[in-house]
């Protein structure tokens, strides 16, 4: 055997292994390198994305406001005095607004002057004195400092988001810029907490924009999803785990299951769009409808979490109770279920997280459109929060950035809380056999 | 609200009925609970079983004729000119009569005679429903009184009831067969019509796609292009953009954790990757509208360079970030399944980490690692939100990754957003559309899983 | 008290020279001041009931241990006047001179070629495919198992019988030219007549290797090799000549070992 292998025994093999080994070594580190700078690359993607979203939607939760002196002048509000509801209703409050404003600035008096005044006053300024009044018709006649929300502009200009410069993009001149000032000098200009953002619907006015009709809606159409996926979710993975022989046909459903999941969730839409609008007539726009259509997106997630914890419950509970005489369905009833909920809840909470974050269906069958009311019930038409971050997206305004921003903030505290809340059940509960 | 009152209805009657039934049995036991086959609480629910399923049962049957039959009635009786319409009009006005009877407020009525449909149509329902309601009451209150005759002792209660709900297990099983059936066939039926007006060949070998064209049928010469290769195109694109980004990303940051990473290091940085996962699509499309986008065109800019604020560079960036999870934590639990042996085989000849993983751990973890990309793919491909928000509207056929296109999902949302006639080849190729990107997607999910799983079987 | 390594300075060049070697997993102590000797050209059987700390012996001559989170060891190896947990020895480079043979056949999912020319290539032991041909084509001559392959050599290693694929995993072994082999229990997952080609083969390659192997069984020991070291506890007992531990023991465990009264 006069070969190689002979040739290179002993020290030979050593030497050449030596001769390599920098070369190989170095190669070892780039490799350990391009790992790092791979994590490295994704925690940067992920500290930015929300680093940016923060940056700009902090903001959002203040809103700045003004303080006015308004007199509710009986003659504006109630001439009559019969404190008549749809008089009141009907009334001038802008007048109020003028007048108060007015007296803040006694020497402008020309048209423009009074225009630039009015426009530093957001719209709903109006709606909140009526509020006030319909509220209290005692305030009639009398006359108290009120702070009353700012347009769009005077806020961005305020927080930073404008420039003052009219060639920068600046929407103020100079007379203005310096009532504005002379007002946050005074202390009549200031941040407060924005109410408006949790307590209205939508609006074209940013400042007036509220996301508490989207969050109405997603919880309408989640407590349908959870009604409805959960029981049957459960159902499917305890016949398809306890019940069904291994045969065909359960291997069907197994790769559709398994299929489902994968489906983009936009052709989900796209069935509702069809069996439960066209087929069946249900309303556009519904929280009903769209809970339908998310409960076939997160449907195949319930049941393989529900499966996986089926499957992690050992035999020998299984051999017992059926040894004492219970029957199958009792088996699983009494044991095995309450054995595998924490596993089957962790799996169902995650489901529900996907599904309050998922638009591309809701957007399908129509809860896309522009609503203000808030939806007093699963039938009427409303949006959903990730919905609503998408229209807010789409508006032009850039007062509209903020609120997105903050939109996509509360949508992502949503998020969290749900997930950490599977994460608490998994590690509370989490069972080692 | 009628409705939710039946079926209060109803579940009041079946509670009553079960009381009725475990009370019976108790009786006819004479206090002596052993000589009952089953547990007195079985015969309850035998019971309100045999009063609830039928009353149930005819609930949904009406449910889902009514509306259908309705319409019917209503369009026969509609006067003769009205019912010889084509039929976009006849379904216009049909949907005008169902919306006017829903809201019950007939003052914004295009015409006499539609206010007089829908007033037709609100009376046939409302006589529909309490008919369909004393008929449901009826056979719930006969279903149960049936039911509470037929207790005996030797009566099997418990495997009856055993046996109602095995058969309510099965059908929920089956809902995601009657899921994909319902998919297929919604789809299918829109795309057939849609390829009666619009061919085949031309849908998927045109080069040309202006839907906005055809927003009316009777303008002449308006008839729309409809050629859906600029769209496979512009999703392939920004897909491929997605996986490059992706792909090495998710790759190595995978095989760093499961390799290198101390378990320390590990317990913090994977589960911060996976929170990439969670955040919601709409979340990255606004990320790359107001941020990648803008950055990449100041960068382009700066170098005197065109980059379209639609960029699919942009948007594919964006869904690649959206796609490292996806990637990492499927090529983690398959390069950790693949056996330690492997691995000590190769340290005992000599070779270091890096030889071992590239050369014996990748390769044999490749089918499952080509598995999960070809999930990602076709998770690519179905991605909506993103490319809604941050890709273009209009079809240009280009493989510049700076300029801007558009995808599948793109015009699907674009199309039937808003106003729908389901008679116009516009909305239609949307389903035309989602039934493409179905088969796509179906395809690549059933090759990934079946690669999946041949490579799990392998390691077992 | 040192038998084996008293002995060893009369009789043939020690190869490797383990002393005072500890080894700790974690809290556990599992193998007590080792002091071993092992020579050139032999085949050493390292046996003693399960738990002993044979394998965790054997793993420590090419570190193998260092793979196993917690691992500590002490004491010192010696190969060829080398302490190999000198901080400045290369694992890489030992592995390459004291090849591992597994307890069960780990083929790489690869040819059979590939899984025998891994080693020289990663170790740059030869320029040209000539040469690695020649390699693999010799290593899977001296493993007794070209003839049986030679036919399907771009076929997977993991379609062989599991016999073969032993015998592949010490083609592959050997085609790094490797100076010492160790074997964990190399034919425990095999069945008899697989197995006794594989004690052939070790017998063959004593002429050129140095060979440690751990057994379970005292016949394959007493088959296969020239000195036999008993371990009970971690604790190395005895250490002799074969046929010396066989018929006539020193040590009273070691008796009771191989006359079947524990293990």
């Amino acid at each position: 055997m006069s070969d190689l292998v002979q040739q290179l025994s002993r020290s030979a093999t050593a030497d050449r292994v030596q001769a390599r080994l920098k070369q190989r070594y170095a190669a070892e580190r780039r490799f350990r390198a391009y790992g790092v700078v791979a994590i490295g690359l994704a925690l940067l993607f992920l500290v930015t994305l929300l680093t940016s979203i923060i940056g700009k939607g902090s903001s959002a939760f203040f809103q700045n406001e003004i303080q006015l002196n308004i007199t509710f002048e009986p003659a504006v509000i109630d001439s009559e005095g019969l404190r008549d509801p749809a008089a009141i209703a009907g009334a001038d409050y802008q007048a109020l607004i003028r007048t108060a404003l007015g007296s803040l600035f006694p020497e402008d008096t020309d048209r423009a002057s009074r225009r630039e005044l009015i426009h530093l006053i957001s719209q709903g300024a109006e709606l909140e004195l009526r509020k006030m009044v319909m509220n209290d018709p005692a305030l009639i006649g009398t006359t108290r400092p009120v702070w009353l929300p700012v347009a769009a502009p005077v806020d961005q200009l305020l927080k930073g988001h404008m420039s003052r410069n009219t060639e920068l993009g600046g929407q103020f001149n100079a007379r203005e810029l310096a009532r504005i000032d002379h007002l946050t000098g005074q202390g009549l200009l200031a941040a407060k907490f924005n109410k408006w953002l949790f307590t209205q619907g939508d609006s074209r006015q940013p400042e007036l924009a509220g996301l508490w009709g989207a969050v109405v809606g997603s919880f309408y159409s989640l407590l349908v999803t959870l009604a409805l996926s959960f029981p049957l979710g459960v159902a499917a993975a305890v016949y398809l785990e306890e019940f069904a022989v291994k045969n065909r046909w359960t291997d069907i459903i197994e790769v559709n299951i398994n299929n489902l999941a994968a489906v983009p969730s936009i052709v989900f839409g796209l069935l509702g769009l069809e069996i439960f609008l066209n087929v069946f007539g249900l309303p556009r726009s519904a929280p009903l409808v769209g809970g339908l259509a998310l409960t076939l997106v997160s449907l195949p997630t319930i049941i393989i979490a529900a499966r996986v914890a089926l499957k992690a419950v050992p035999p020998w509970i299984r051999e017992a109770a059926l040894g004492l005489g219970a029957s199958r369905l009792q088996m699983v009833t009494h044991h095995v279920l309450p054995l595998a909920m924490p596993g089957i809840l962790t799996g169902t909470i995650i489901g529900m997280a996907r599904a309050v974050g998922e638009s591309a269906p809701l957007l399908m069958i129509g809860m896309v459109a522009f609503v203000v009311n808030i939806p007093a019930t699963p039938l009427d038409p409303s949006t959903a929060l990730p919905v609503q971050i998408y229209l807010w997206a789409a508006s032009p305004e850039r007062a509209f950035v903020e609120r997105t921003s903050a939109a996509i903030l509360v949508l992502l505290c949503f998020l969290a809380v749900m997930n950490a809340t599977a994460i608490f059940l998994r590690k509370r509960y989490e069972r080692r056999w | 609200m009628p409705f939710i009152t039946l079926l209060a209805t109803l579940l009041a009657l079946s509670a009553i009925l079960y009381q009725l039934g475990k009370g019976r049995a108790l009786r006819l036991s004479g206090g002596r609970p052993g000589v009952l086959h089953s547990l007195p609480t079985y015969y309850g629910s035998y019971v309100a079983l045999w009063c609830a399923l039928p009353a149930f049962l005819l609930v949904a049957v009406w449910i889902i004729i009514e509306p259908m039959a309705l319409q019917a009635l209503v369009l026969n009786s509609l006067p003769e000119t009205v019912r010889q319409l084509p039929l976009a009009r006849l379904s216009l006005i049909t949907n005008e009569m169902r919306q006017l009877a829903a809201s019950g407020d007939y003052r914004f009525a295009s015409s006499p005679e539609a206010r007089a449909a829908a007033e037709h149509y609100r009376d046939l329902h409302q006589i529909g429903f309490a008919a369909m309601a004393v008929l449901v009451l009826t056979a719930g209150i006969f279903g149960g009184r049936f039911a509470l005759g037929r207790i005996r002792p030797a009566l099997r209660a418990r495997n009856r009831v055993e046996q109602a709900i095995l058969f309510f297990l099965f059908v929920s099983s089956t809902l995601a067969i009657f899921t994909t059936i319902g998919i297929v066939l919604s789809l299918l039926f829109e795309s057939l019509r849609f390829f009666s007006m619009v061919p085949v060949s031309d849908f998927l070998f045109g080069l040309s796609w202006s839907p906005q064209m055809a927003m009316r049928t009777d303008q002449v010469g308006s008839s729309g292009a409809f050629g859906a290769v600029p769209l496979f195109a512009g999703t392939l694109l920004i897909s491929l953009i997605a996986m490059v980004v992706a792909v090495p990303t998710g790759l190595l940051s995978a095989i760093y954790m499961a390799e290198y990473a101390n378990p320390r290091f590990r317990a913090v940085a994977k589960p911060l990757i996976e929170v990439l996962a969670g955040i919601p699509t709409v979340v990255y499309g606004f990320f790359a509208v107001v941020t990648v986008a803008p950055f990449l065109r100041d960068l382009g800019n700066q170098l005197h360079f065109s980059v379209s604020s639609e960029s699919a560079l942009a948007t594919g960036i964006v869904m690649g970030v959206m796609i490292i999870p996806f990637i990492s934590s499927l090529s983690d639990d398959v390069i950790c399944d693949v056996p330690d042996a492997l691995r000590h085989g190769a340290y005992g000849l000599g070779a270091t980490r890096s030889e071992t993983i590239r050369q014996v751990v990748l390769p044999a973890a490749l089918p499952g690692i080509v598995g999960g990309i070809l999930l990602a793919v076709s998770r690519a491909i179905g991605e909506t939100m993103i490319v809604v928000m941050a890709a273009g509207l209009s079809a240009h056929l280009t493989a510049n990754p700076f300029a801007s296109v558009t995808t599948v999902t793109v015009q699907v949302v674009t199309l039937l957003v808003g106003d729908q006639e389901f008679d116009s080849p516009k909305t239609l190729s949307a389903f035309a559309l989602g039934l493409v990107l179905f088969v796509v997607t179906l395809a690549l999910n059933v090759v990934a899983l079946k690669v999946v799983r041949k490579y799990r079987e392998r390691y077992e | 008290m040192d038998p084996g390594a008293e002995r060893t300075q009369s009789n043939g060049h020690t190869k490797v020279a383990a002393r005072d070697v500890n080894v700790y997993y974690g809290e556990k102590h599992a193998l007590k001041t080792v002091d071993l000797d092992i020579r050139i050209n032999e085949v050493t059987a390292l046996i003693g009931p399960s738990g002993c700390g044979k394998s965790t012996f054997l793993r420590c001559i090419n570190r193998m241990n260092d793979l196993i989170d917690g691992a500590k060891v002490t004491g010192s190896i010696v190969l060829d006047r080398q302490d190999i947990y000198d901080r400045n020895l290369d694992v890489v480079q030992l592995r390459a001179r004291v090849g591992m043979v597994f307890q069960k056949p780990n083929p790489f999912p690869k040819s059979i070629f590939d899984n025998v020319a891994y080693g020289p290539r990663i170790h740059g032991l030869a320029n040209t495919a000539g040469e690695i041909e020649e390699i693999v084509v010799t290593s899977l001559k001296r493993a007794g198992l070209f003839e049986e392959v030679k036919d399907r050599l771009e076929e997977p290693g993991t379609g062989l019988s599991g016999g073969q694929q032993q015998r592949l995993c010490i083609a592959r072994a050997i085609a790094v030219s490797p100076e010492v082999i160790l074997m964990d229990e190399p034919c425990s997952a095999l069945d008899p007549i697989a197995t006794a080609k594989v004690e052939e083969l070790i017998d063959e390659l004593r002429e050129n290797f140095t060979i440690v192997i751990v057994t379970h069984s005292m016949q394959q020991a007493a088959r296969v090799s020239q000195r036999t070291a008993f371990f009970h506890l971690g604790e190395l007992i005895e250490v002799g000549d074969t046929e010396s531990i066989f018929t006539n023991p020193s040590h009273k465990l070691t008796q009771g070992y191989i006359t079947g009264r524990f293990g």
